[in-house]
């Protein structure tokens, strides 16, 4: 039996595999550099909004990232290549390796309905770990979708003058700064939510850590 | 503008703090899996230790976040394209009015006499000396509508006018192969550019705004207008411009920010 799995090719549910890699060991490393990368531009985010608050409130300074606006723009302008760099190896070996079909394909809409409705009754099923329900399939992708819109929406608001055709794409500088706050606000509700269901099935977090 | 001497958080934890943390992690995780998971050395505290954690404070953290600094001016080096024009606007979109920003409250704003004064060129030019402001008002002029980004985030739409800035460097012979452009200014702030920008077709000395000699809230005397650089690299009140080799830095980046500031 090979060592390093294939999903697709395993029949689900099959318990002697237990022992198989299910997380191999470049989405391990991949999903901590992409969460503490992502962490770092969130909290620093945070601080350069608060210099110049696009709506009626400041995050408490607590929570933020660097002491001060000018500590928050480094660690904004050198976390990005953290994020930036390994988010692009992460997608470009999902692609390369057929990762991408065997553990987001099929996208269901009508799956993703019951298994929303199962996990709200408690009644999602996690005994197979190599596969992801529909729920997570559709969170994984778009947590893809939103971060991608936030690095987007971050370069234009970097480079508005040197990048105009990605500019007019998100619609201008002040739209852009809008979708940049607004990706945020979802990327949090998906870091609050996904936290929260790992704590609820901590097996999860096992085998994000030692892949099995 | 945030002050220099606004405080940073100092938090650090104590051994009991951190047998704290690991407790509270240990109860969030179900019995079976908790001691395999524990001997891994893992916490859920650990990722709340960044925050005000020593970690971000300690020199290492310092230096290598400037040595990223130093290399994102050599990436925007790289990406700045000489011939790429920032857009411009018509005079209904400017924003009106226009905002005062500084480093300081509007009623520090330098007053300068127009009639006494005289800008000061020096350094890496072939015609050094001083320019009064009807001199410099007699050269070829060029209007602009453009975004004013400011780093913190928002952005206003003025008009200025003023000379072209590459004309004036070719009329007083500066190197146009030196590194930098510094300027000196009435309110104790200081800049410096790079050559290719100094050289963009949209630097601009400005001496006026929205048709009108460039009031003091503005930057009266002069101010650098650079609509692909950000807010805090268009100098204001500028009494000195000088050419040279040697890194001049600026009243922000000696503090932390960004050098090159580019749009």
């Amino acid at each position: 039996m090979s060592t390093v799995t294939v999903p697709s090719q395993r029949p689900s549910g099959s318990r002697m595999d237990r022992d198989m890699v299910v997380q191999p060991g470049w989405v391990r490393v991949a999903h901590w550099l992409n969460a503490l990368g992502a962490i770092l531009m969130v909290m620093s985010g945070w601080r350069i909004y608060n210099a110049s608050p696009l709506f009626a409130f400041r995050f408490p300074d607590s929570i933020t990232l660097g002491g001060w606006l000018g500590g928050a723009l480094q660690w904004h302008f050198a976390a990005m290549w953290l994020l930036g760099v390994n988010g692009l190896i992460y997608l470009l070996l999902n692609l390369l390796t057929g990762r991408v079909r065997s553990r987001f394909w099929p996208l269901s809409p009508r799956q993703l309905v019951s298994d929303f409705g199962a996990a709200l009754r408690g009644h999602l099923s996690h005994d197979d770990p190599s596969r992801y329900n529909a729920v997570q399939k559709a969170a994984y992708v778009g947590a893809v979708v939103l971060l991608v819109l936030m690095v987007l929406s971050g370069l234009v608001l970097w480079k508005s003058v040197q990048f105009p055709w990605l500019r007019a794409l998100l619609g201008g500088y002040d739209t852009a700064r809008l979708v940049h706050f607004l990706a945020m606000c979802g990327l949090v509700f998906f870091f609050l939510v996904h936290v929260t269901m790992v704590a609820l099935v901590p097996r999860t977090l096992r085998l994000m850590i030692l892949g099995r | 503008m945030t002050p220099r001497n606004e405080l940073r958080p100092n938090m650090s934890l104590t051994a009991s703090d951190r047998r704290e943390l690991i407790k509270d992690a240990g109860r969030l995780v179900p019995v079976p899996a908790r001691r395999r998971f524990l001997r891994g050395g893992v916490t859920l505290g650990s990722l709340a230790m960044l925050t005000g954690c020593d970690v971000t404070d300690s020199k290492t953290a310092e230096k290598l976040l400037m040595r990223v600094s130093r290399f994102n001016d050599r990436v925007q080096g790289w990406l700045f394209d000489p011939n790429r024009l920032a857009p411009t606007y018509p005079e209904s979109m400017i924003t009106r009015p226009f905002p005062f920003n500084a480093f300081y409250g509007i009623e520090k704003v330098p007053q300068v006499d127009g009639a006494d004064f005289r800008l000061q060129v020096g350094g890496r030019v072939r015609q050094p000396g001083s320019w009064a402001l009807e001199q410099l008002a007699a050269l070829p002029q060029q209007e602009q509508v453009t975004r004013h980004i400011c780093v913190e985030g928002w952005s206003a739409i003025g008009r200025w006018g003023g000379v072209l800035f590459a004309h004036f460097l070719n009329r007083v012979g500066a190197d146009l192969t030196a590194k930098y452009v510094g300027f000196k200014c009435a309110d104790e702030y200081y800049e410096s550019i790079d050559m290719p920008t100094a050289l963009h077709p949209q630097t601009i000395l400005a001496l006026t705004y929205d048709g009108q000699t460039l009031p003091p809230k503005y930057g009266f005397p002069m101010k650098l207008r650079m609509p692909t650089k950000l807010g805090y690299k268009n100098p204001k009140h500028i009494v000195e411009i000088f050419v040279t080799n040697d890194y001049p830095g600026g009243y922000w980046e000696d503090q932390g920010y960004n050098w090159f500031g580019g749009s």
